[in-house]
């Protein structure tokens, strides 16, 4: 039931996999948990699988990349458990955990949270109802299950993501009925300034963004730039998409799936939990954790790699998994402190690179306002069913911070622990009391951070069984 | 309402609301401060049960005065604090436990007390369907019931802003001096001379009254929470068991709410607590074998609030011996939701009138300093 390693890795993507790799090189004992049947994160999902089929060969050179690392992780030794869901995590450090049914505890002399990122939320009116979903989702369905939508979907939305995804869906053979392109014309002309930077610096970054767009061209895909104020509108499930063109002018067309995407975000739940210091990212829009040049945290013992510590995407994230890897080894005793240096050197130069686009990316793909601050009418938490407007109101009693309006609202409350509404009610009230969202902070990260049932938590208690 | 404060309320828990509510109501002029915000402690993250039963004999005369104030509580604060009277019981889940019981049930009768009473098991399967058919007989108060902490919280606020209470949240006590017949007590925000001072400030209050010269010894207590996804109705009053860690009962949202003071960890220096998972199962335990369907049920959240106990686990409620125009009323050690409207009137009671009728000799704060003195 309580189990010891030297180096517990919640998370098999880019980041987790390659710290374990170079971990297990250095001789840790090293456990790897991640929740997913199988490894490659959430850009490699199910890599292994689709990577030798014809459908995912279509997915791209990207996606095939993945099946080299998860080979490289399969064979390095590491203790590997899929399926699992960590549901706390403490300092000592110390992780709880479920895996098919099974209730554990592993104490770890350090651990990595290699949990990546979650999409930002994208509330506006009609967001709940049946048919509007994420990019990000869509796109699970086709890597998980080879899943195309079988009607012509509506992909809305700002950043790579939605382009990639796009592509990927005319390839194996879906059809798109429009794009609607979020990205403020603001952020347009602030990127196009960091564009010839970005161009010679990572060139290929760049040369993949300019081809997707290509191939929505060449597929005649209608798309709208400059889009704002989108709403669904239907009864049990959407039937039309309302939104404002450049001109100002509604447009209302006939929709039965809309895909949105804003961008992603870290996942900060397990270092909020754990108290880790946390520090606001202005270019991305969203708190980080605050971590030392060795992904280190706040809280000693503990690292966080990959996007978890800033989005950065995949090659960056293998990268700092090999940084903290060898920075842990060096903890551990397996190398001193000039070898780890040296050993990380070529991995940091490699680093810099990776992030040389990302200035250009930040600039361009920051979310518009009314995603942050969504309009009086729409619901800022889908769990408890708050509006906007009720958030607001909790404005007139001083100047509640998050977790008041928390307590006195419910959002929040349901079961998805405010991963939907964090950013909506703090940026909320920061515009209704006129402060910034860093000093309002975010709720308070109350465990468990994963499902985890009465029946499962009751397991945990081990002095009863003599009882 | 503008006229100076003549009586500063510490702490902007529901105990400091109550009594800033009742003070303002016989005519003070009362300013809370608040360090946070209201309810951020004890008060926002308390089961919100309301019990007369298993009291300490000490506690029982004002509980059962409060009890009748829970029943016309809409009507005292003029709002919902989401109060419903469909009992509580204390489970026997065997023989031995049943004569627990019994014993208790004698000894309140022999006080002459008859809110409780004995139930054996086809009247408490009568009353909680839901219940393991394991358990033998239950102790029961029928009056009892729950609220909703946040309603109450609401409810007091507004009451006491309107009957004139400033409240001021995000104001923190610095120090206390003594200035001729007055108290300065130095805030975050300004200097503030009043008279008279209530101290309700919670885990913090062995702080504030050492401001005052008085050295009462407070502990702390972390009692932790499960709050789980919604669920069809399952049961309606709230349990207990002997001999175990629970209190289990469902909100008004369909939620099943778990405690029963299984302790995590608290720093009242960073006022930060932390739940403590290997204690929690504890209390899941208990929960699943009172209330074997509910082994699926997700889990959304837990927590640990933050409150004072003291060494006899009572509450202190009292003029300080001390330092005139002093009043304490800290201290409920896990047990101080029920007690918030008549603490409230017994502090208006001693700070108006001098004294109080209601029997609060138990409660004294003379009580702990003087085994810290002997001691």
């Amino acid at each position: 039931m309580s189990r010891n390693v030297d180096l517990l890795i919640i998370g098999a993507g880019p980041a987790g996999m390659s710290a374990a790799v170079t971990a297990r090189r250095h001789g840790l004992d090293v456990l790897v948990v991640d929740e997913q049947p199988a490894p490659g994160g959430q850009i490699w999902r199910n890599v292994e699988t689709m990577a030798a089929t014809a459908r995912g060969r279509l997915l791209g050179a990207a996606y095939a990349e993945g099946a080299g690392a998860v080979t490289r992780f399969r064979a390095s030794g590491a203790a590997y458990e899929p399926g699992t869901q960590v549901w706390q995590v403490e300092p000592g450090p110390r992780a709880y955990m479920t895996r098919q049914g099974a209730t554990s505890l592993v104490e770890a002399r350090c651990l990595l949270l290699a949990t990546g990122a979650q999409e930002r939320p994208v509330p506006f009116e009609g967001w709940t109802l049946p048919g509007v979903l994420t990019v990000g989702a869509a796109q699970i369905l086709l890597k998980s299950s080879g899943q195309i939508p079988d009607v012509p979907v509506w992909i809305a939305g700002n950043g790579p993501l939605p382009l990639l995804y796009a592509t990927q869906l005319l390839k194996v053979g879906g059809r798109i009925a429009g794009f609607l392109d979020t990205t403020p014309p603001d952020r347009r002309r602030a990127a196009s300034r960091m564009f010839p930077g970005a161009v010679l610096g990572a060139p290929g970054d760049i040369a993949k963004g300019l081809v997707w767009m290509a191939t929505l061209r060449r597929a005649g895909v209608k798309i709208v730039r400059g889009v704002t104020d989108i709403e669904a509108i239907g009864g049990q499930a959407i039937e039309r998409i309302r939104y404002r063109i450049a001109s100002g002018d509604d447009v209302t067309v006939p929709a039965q799936t809309l895909l949105v995407h804003e961008g992603i975000v870290p996942t900060i739940h397990p270092t909020l939990a754990l108290g880790c210091a946390h520090r606001w990212d202005a270019a991305q829009i969203c708190f980080a954790p605050q971590l030392d040049e060795w992904g280190e945290t706040s809280q000693q013992d503990i690292f966080v790699a990959g996007d978890g510590a800033g989005i950065g995407g995949a090659t960056a994230a293998g990268l700092r998994g090999e940084i903290v890897a060898i920075r842990i080894a060096a903890r551990l005793g397996r190398l001193s402190e000039g070898q780890a240096a040296a050993s990380a050197r070529p991995a940091r130069g490699k680093l810099r690179r990776a992030l040389i686009s990302r200035p250009f990316l930040d600039a361009l793909c920051g979310p518009r306002h009314a995603v942050l601050v969504p309009n009086d009418r729409t619901l800022a938490c889908r769990c408890e069913e708050v509006t906007v407007s009720e958030i607001r109101a909790q404005v007139a009693y001083g100047r509640p911070g998050p977790n008041q309006v928390k307590a006195f609202t419910r959002a929040g409350m349901g079961p998805c622990q405010g991963r939907q509404c964090a950013y909506t009610v703090a940026s909320i009230l920061a515009e209704a009391e006129g402060r910034a969202v860093p000093d309002l902070g975010l709720y308070r990260a109350r465990p468990p951070f994963k499902p985890l049932t009465i029946g499962e938590l009751a397991a945990l208690d081990e002095t009863s069984e003599a009882a | 309402m503008n006229a100076p404060p003549d009586t500063l309320v510490i702490g902007g828990g529901l105990h400091g609301l109550s009594a800033a509510l009742n003070l303002a109501r016989a005519g003070r002029h009362v300013t809370l401060v608040e360090r946070s915000w209201l309810g951020r402690h004890a008060s926002g993250a308390t089961a919100a049960g309301v019990r007369t039963l298993n009291r300490d004999p000490a506690e029982i005369p004002i509980s059962l005065e409060s009890m009748e104030m829970w029943r016309r509580i809409e009507r005292i604060v003029g709002g919902d604090c989401g109060f419903h009277a469909d009992g509580q019981l204390n489970v026997a889940e065997r023989q031995g436990d049943v004569a627990k019981l019994e014993r208790r049930l004698a000894a309140m009768r022999r006080a002459g007390y008859t809110h409780e009473e004995l139930i054996g098991r086809d009247e408490l399967l009568r009353l909680v369907p839901a219940l393991s058919p394991h358990c033998a007989a239950a102790l029961v108060a029928r009056n009892d019931g729950a609220a909703d902490p946040h309603k109450t919280l609401t409810a007091f606020r507004r009451a006491a802003e309107a009957a004139g209470v400033a409240i001021l949240e995000g104001t923190s006590v610095r120090a206390v001096e003594r200035k001729g017949e007055n108290w300065v007590v130095r805030t975050s925000a300004r200097d503030i001379a009043v008279p008279v001072i209530v101290n309700a400030a919670g885990a913090w209050a062995g702080r504030v009254a050492a401001m005052v010269g008085d050295d009462i010894p407070l502990g702390v207590k972390a009692s932790m929470m499960i709050v789980t996804e919604r669920i069809a109705p399952l049961l309606k009053p709230v349990v207990s068991v002997v001999g175990r860690p629970l209190s289990f009962k469902q909100s008004g949202q369909g939620t099943l709410v778990i405690g029963g003071g299984l302790q995590g960890s608290a720093d009242i220096d960073t006022q930060r607590s932390t739940v403590n998972f290997r204690e929690l199962a504890k209390g899941a335990r208990a929960a699943h074998d009172l209330f074997p369907a509910i082994g699926p049920v997700r889990i959304v959240r837990t927590w640990a609030g933050i409150e004072a106990k003291t060494d006899d686990l009572l509450p202190v409620i009292g003029a300080s011996p001390n330092a005139p125009g002093v009043f304490h009323a800290f201290g409920y050690s896990g047990h101080g939701f029920q007690l918030v409207p008549v603490v409230g009137a017994i502090v208006a009671d001693l700070v108006v009138r001098g004294g109080t009728n209601r029997n609060i000799a138990g409660l004294a704060p003379e009580r702990l300093m003087n085994r810290q003195e002997a001691a």
